[in-house]
């Protein structure tokens, strides 16, 4: 993927200016330090050679684990960056089971971040009793809204709807069999969005170019289970789809490798998935929360953002989309599916995120 | 004093201690070669434990669950089974307490004991249909669990999924009612009141409200004991250890063997699945949520039930150790950066080592051997010099627990020193018994 | 004894310690050439550590070896084969499914230049060895079909195809009928008139008189001394190896039978794979008197006894005990309706080996209120009733109560379950091979305590494979053949020839 990231980051920093590293992040960070408990502070804290304020950020995986090829793996490597290009001090801690959410949320604080992310909605009750019994400390939580009132709580969500909605656009133009598929990992809101997103960049291209592709989805139940994502694919591939979209983290895995066995096309999910299976992934879905990472701690530790509320990103913010590669679809096809994505950052095309508006969305066709 | 170097050497537990050193210096190899410092991972790992009061609350509630399912497994091995299924057995456990914790909707003084008993049920009804399978048609059990292992897996997946469970946005259910909690004070923590109380003792607040502590450990450690107890000291454990070491003379002697079989198994589900039904109660998310892999409460415990040897009791200082190296664990991943795999690698490095731990009472034995065999030689040397032998003597004072031992050392020294009618036909015994 | 060509093996001052046990202390031993040689010991003595050291199994921590009278140096197996010794175990060292042939030339294979093996000529050589010693072996057979006496001669033809002079017998009847023990000691006199040398550990007086020419004794790792073997007495080989005065012929005075306590009616029992073992067998035992079992292995001995243990499925007839049917109950009823048995298999069904002495005398009876209230075990009253039996029925060593069953030696493990039996003064004893490897002290214990107990007034049902313990110890003698009784007589009434015969199931009544 050529320069991903210079392509996923212009525009997005823009109201961001000189919001890195700002002195004033003292105020609401410094007490983070000072807690009740500062006398056993962690001999690991800051110690970077970078001139200006460093920061500890500290994440916490979901059972998927860091190197999970999706959501955590993205997001680890948004805190690297951090890392590397701020001199700040960031680690991960890694959940085995649901149970670990709650302490390593709790270890993070032990070590003194200032800053803890939470990846992933299945934290999301972990995340606000921890921010409970730490207020001064941030947190933030990937696909989640703040789940509660916390003040402390960022939550950052996307609106993988749009993304979800030009690969639909895609599937639809290069399919040659008229049906497309779609398999997702546990049924919620999150993934709502990329279903109905998803279904519905099918029906638009539909409308727009004549064609009459069907498209078929299914929820695995699972973020893990690779040979099940491989099962649903088989059994959508002799239904005769010959795109599959992916949803589904780990699952996920499973799906392209099947995809990649039947000879037909897979879309990929959140992070550019081509190096999983060159030749089969023909585009993939992006959800940049690396990006999303990166920007929202700078901005929460300088003090530009207040911790409580919500982020919600989108194309317009360049955190979701597609990558530059077209070589599969050709540039016909690509061009087109830019034309969407203009539409859409427009506000012409309103993807649906919800069967409600995904049905009011195929009425208004 | 060799001889007490010896007898030291033969103390379980100086096995245990010397094979978690080895494993530790085996492991800092590890860490060294992989290109991190041992000393900071080790110091790290220990931090991690036992750093602050909290994290050894934290230890003894990873523990828990631990124990339980050691004590399974250490006990159905007493019995000569070998319940692999105790991570499925766990599993339904925690479903069937999160089904009713759900479902009822009663008074603490109810619910509590309807949601435990619950899981404690499935676990035991699935060692039931595991042991009498067994008893029944001789299917061998290690084949039945884990089949049952997945088809827990499974059922847990699918009650995840249904509608009436599942907590929207999440991966999992909702949580029981809070009428079920197990947790020491959990409410009185939260309120203004406990919090006012508490601000006053920085320990127990940090222990009590950072922590979902909960009664479990205590649960589990009473089981360990009357597990310890039942099998030791009374008719039925007698009879279920007949079983396990000589199932033939068992029968043979107005034994029920399949009875005891499936009653063995009942009794290990069922403290499976009250190790499932007491997380579920005790700790966040206080719910099942959808399975990817099995997340090896069970499997730990299968590690744990053998680094005690197979002793109940033994399980609880086993049991908190192998917590210890998995929640310290994750603070060396933090502070050393070092890769979750390198972690792994060393926890496994420390419990394979004191799986080893059975060899070094072997050691004890050869040193004792070639000791003998030096000492005979020196009486030897002594009688050729015409001296009188005053070493041997000495020697033989010293070794009068040896020589009381004495019909049984040239068996153990090697089969082949007793006559082969016995030798061999006691290792086809040992064999049956396996 | 100075060192002569003479003699094919001769060992002198053998010393051999383990650990502090001392196995072996100064042994000697003279085999002159083309003799048979016993050497003779009780369980433990010192036999088959002896003949180890000379097949280079161990290595002696003193003394000398000479064959031939040259001393030698014996370091391995390898070095016993090349200097002409060769052994046959007790447990043979056969695969199963490979033919006799394939057996014989394991790990000595006649190969063609390229390594590949030359089966044509192998057969030949096995062939030709088989017929200069008279074996009637098939050399393509494969050893799963073949009888253990057959094994043996196979294991017998694997030495001497590795050019064997002297070859050890270890224990070479345990494993026999009395029909294969007489042709392995005809066997045994062939080798010797072509020229070899036979050294046989035994601890069988009998087969010693009738086989060998001289006899070497060991008590206790040490020498005892060797007699001629024409010029002595069972009795005096039988001291010498107990170290005291043995009685062999077994005392007892007249039987008192009462009422009859078991009665077995046409009984019919199927072997685990459907075949019927007993077929229609009567019996009854009384009170106060010993009925003998007589017959040749797998005659439906084993099925017999488990029927009445309650451990095999009876298909018809009845089995009662003091008039009450026991037949397809479980065991605990038969215990119950008090039915002790002494198992031929002691390590198997008579003795849990793991558990100590003390745990394993209230086996069958520890659910008694006197071994622990209610649910628990009361270890101080189990430790000192075992106490109490260990020094009534002198288990040794004295105090065993808290080791292991499995360390103890046979005969001792015979005791403890002799003491769990008898103590719960049974009114019917079933005693199946009560002697079965048991050295001849041991022996004279149990038969003693089968007496006792008759004279006690229990009914004993004594079934075994030696027809001389048989004809000694029974009052009344039964044989059995095919899963029936085919004779029955009072003591004395009957020839052992004749007994013999119905067993091999000739001469019909």
């Amino acid at each position: 993927m050529p320069d991903q990231s210079s392509f996923t980051r212009r525009g997005f920093l823009k109201g961001l200016a000189g919001a890195c590293a700002l002195g004033a992040t003292g105020a609401l960070v410094g007490c983070g330090g000072s807690s009740s408990d500062s006398s056993s502070s962690s001999d690991t804290s800051s110690s970077t050679a970078t001139s200006g304020t460093t920061h500890k950020v500290e994440m916490v995986t979901d059972t998927g684990g860091v190197n999970d090829q999706s959501f955590n793996q993205i997001s680890w490597s948004g805190l690297q960056r951090l890392q590397q290009e701020e001199g700040w001090d960031v680690s991960y801690l890694e959940s085995k089971q649901e149970s670990d959410y709650a302490t390593n949320l709790d270890k993070a604080v032990d070590d003194d971040a200032e800053l803890i992310w939470a990846i992933g909605f299945a934290m999301a009750d972990a995340v606000g009793n921890a921010a409970k019994a730490n207020p001064n400390v941030q947190f933030g939580i990937i696909d989640n809204a703040n789940p509660t009132d916390a003040s402390n709580i960022t939550g950052v969500q996307f609106r993988a709807q749009e993304s979800s909605f030009i690969v639909g656009y895609i599937a639809a133009c290069v399919s040659k069999t008229g049906m497309v598929g779609n398999v997702l990992g546990v049924e919620s809101d999150v993934l709502r969005q990329f279903e109905f997103g998803y279904k519905a960049g099918v029906a638009y291209a539909n409308k727009e170019k004549g064609l009459n592709v069907q498209c078929e989805s299914q929820y695995a139940e699972s973020f893990g289970d690779a040979a099940k994502g491989s099962s649903i694919t088989q059994r959508m591939v002799s239904d005769g789809c010959d795109v599959v979209f992916q949803a589904a983290g780990g699952t996920g895995v499973g799906v392209i490798n099947a995809c990649k066995d039947a000879g037909i096309y897979a879309i990929g999910a959140d992070m550019d998935q081509s190096y999983l299976a060159e030749g089969t992934v023909l585009t993939s879905a992006l959800k940049e929360v690396d990006v999303a990472i990166v920007d929202v701690s700078k901005r929460l530790l300088s003090g530009d953002l207040k911790g409580g509320s919500n982020i919600t990103l989108g194309l317009s913010d360049d955190a979701v989309g597609i990558p530059e590669d077209y070589s599969l679809m050709g540039e016909d096809v690509y061009n087109d599916a830019l034309a969407v994505e203009e539409l859409i950052k427009s506000g012409d095309i309103v993807p649906p995120a919800t069967s409600d508006d995904y049905d009011k969305f195929v009425a208004s066709l | 004093m060799n001889n007490t170097v010896i007898k030291v050497l033969r103390k379980p537990i100086t096995s245990a201690i010397i094979a978690i050193l080895i494993g530790f210096l085996v492991a800092a190899i590890v860490l060294a070669s992989a290109g991190y410092d041992p000393g900071a991972s080790f110091a790290a790992l220990f931090s991690g434990m036992v750093g602050r009061p909290r994290y050894i609350v934290n230890v003894i509630i990873k523990a828990t669950p631990l124990l339980f399912c050691g004590i399974a497994v250490a006990f159905a091995f007493k019995v000569g089974l070998f319940n692999i299924g105790a991570e499925g057995q766990y599993i339904l456990g925690t479903v069937a307490a999160t089904i009713v914790g759900i479902a009822c909707d009663l008074p603490a003084v109810l619910e509590i004991p309807l949601v435990v008993l619950s899981g404690t049920i499935a676990g035991a009804l699935s060692g039931a249909l595991i042991g009498w399978l067994k008893a029944k048609f001789g299917i061998h059990e290690v084949i039945t669990s884990i089949m049952f292992n997945w088809i827990s897996l499974y059922l847990c997946n699918y009650v995840v999924s249904l509608d009436v469970f599942h907590q929207p946005n999440t991966t999992g259910t909702y949580a029981v009612h809070d009428t079920a909690f197990t947790m020491i004070l959990p409410n009185w923590k939260l309120s203004d009141e406990g919090q006012a109380a508490l601000a006053n003792v920085p320990v127990l607040r940090d222990v009590l409200v950072r922590c979902d502590v909960n009664v479990g450990i205590i649960v589990a450690v009473v089981a360990a004991v009357f597990i310890g107890w039942l099998l030791k000291r009374t008719k039925m454990g007698y009879e279920m250890r007949a079983v396990g070491l000589n199932k033939d003379a068992a029968r043979f002697a107005g034994i029920n063997v399949e009875k005891n079989i499936v009653l063995c198994m009942v009794i290990s589900g069922a403290l499976c699945g009250i190790a499932g039904a007491l997380n579920i109660t005790g700790i966040s998310p206080h719910g099942i949520s959808t399975l990817a892999a099995f997340e090896n409460n069970g499997f730990n415990g299968l590690s744990v039930a053998f680094i005690a040897g197979c002793s109940p009791v033994a399980c609880i200082p086993a049991s908190l150790l192998f917590a210890g190296l998995i929640y310290g664990g994750q603070t060396v991943q933090q502070t050393m950066g070092a890769p979750s795999e390198i972690i792994s690698i060393m926890i496994g490095t420390i419990v394979f080592c004191m799986a080893l731990g059975g060899v070094i009472p072997m050691l004890a034995e050869h040193i004792q051997r070639s000791r003998a065999e030096r000492a005979e030689q020196a009486r030897k040397l002594a009688a050729e010099a015409g001296a009188t032998p005053v070493a041997a003597a000495g020697e033989s004072g010293s070794q009068k627990d040896e020589d009381a031992a004495e019909p049984k050392a040239p068996a153990e020294a090697s089969p082949k020193a007793a006559e082969p009618t016995d030798s061999s036909e006691k290792k086809g015994a040992d064999g049956d018994a396996r | 004894m100075e060192a002569s060509p003479d003699y094919a093996v001769q060992m002198h001052g053998i010393t051999k310690t383990f650990g502090s046990f001392k196995a072996l202390d100064g042994v000697d031993l003279d085999v002159k050439k083309q003799t048979v040689h016993a050497i003779l010991g009780e369980n433990g003595a010192g036999k088959s550590t002896l003949m180890n050291v000379l097949y280079g199994l161990y290595q002696a921590d003193e003394g000398e070896v000479y064959l031939g009278g040259q001393s030698v140096q014996i370091q391995s197996p390898l070095d016993a084969i090349a200097h002409g010794i060769g052994m046959v175990h007790q447990h043979f060292m056969l695969v199963e499914n490979f033919t006799v042939t394939e057996n014989i030339i394991l790990g000595d294979e006649v190969c063609h230049s390229m390594g590949v093996l030359d089966m044509a000529r192998a057969k030949k050589e096995v062939e030709k060895i088989v017929d200069e010693y008279g074996f009637e072996v098939d050399p393509d057979a494969k050893i799963e079909d073949i009888t253990v006496g057959m094994q043996q001669r196979v294991e017998i033809l694997k030495a001497l195809y590795r050019g064997a002079d002297t070859l050890i017998l270890d224990e070479p009847t345990a494993v026999l009928t009395p029909q294969e023990i007489t042709q392995l000691i005809k066997i045994m006199h062939g080798l010797v008139a072509k020229g070899k040398t036979i050294i046989i550990i035994t601890h069988k007086l009998k087969e010693i008189m009738e086989s060998a020419d001289a006899c070497t004794i060991i008590r206790r790792g040490r020498y005892m001394g060797t007699v001629d073997v024409s010029k002595t007495t069972e009795e005096e080989l039988a001291s010498k190896m107990v170290g005291r005065h043995v009685s062999l012929t077994v005392e007892k005075g007249p039987a008192n039978p009462g009422k009859t306590v078991l009665s077995v009616k046409d009984l019919h029992v199927k072997d685990a794979r459907g075949i019927e073992q007993v077929c229609g067998l009567n019996i009854d035992v009384r009170a106060g008197e010993i009925v003998g079992i007589a017959g040749i292995e797998g005659n439906g001995q084993d099925e017999f006894v488990e029927a009445i243990d309650g451990l095999a499925k009876v298909d018809s007839g009845t089995i009662s005990v003091n008039g009450e049917e026991i037949q397809n109950t479980v065991p605990r009823n038969v215990l119950d309706h008090k039915v002790a048995t002494i198992p031929a298999d002691r390590q198997r069904f008579g003795l849990v080996l793991p558990f100590t002495v003390a745990e394993n005398v209230i086996l069958e009876r520890h659910q008694e209120e006197a071994f622990g209230k209610g649910a628990t075990l009361d270890y101080g009253k189990v430790r000192s009733f075992t106490n109490g039996l260990i020094k009534e029925y002198d288990i040794r060593p004295a105090d065993c109560v808290d080791s292991l069953a499995g360390g103890l030696s046979g005969g001792n493990q015979q005791k403890v379950i002799i003491a769990r039996e008898v103590s719960s003064e049974p009114d019917l004893l079933v005693a199946v091979q009560p002697t079965r490897g048991l050295d001849v002290g041991a022996i004279e214990f149990v038969h003693k305590a089968l007496i006792r107990e008759r004279d006690r007034g229990a009914a004993i049902l004594l079934i075994s494979l030696e027809l001389d313990e048989v004809m000694d110890v029974a009052d009344t003698i039964a044989v059995i053949h095919h899963g029936k009784i085919v004779g029955t007589f009072k003591q004395g009434t009957v020839s052992e020839e004749k007994v013999g015969l119905l067993m091999a199931g000739g001469g019909k009544q």
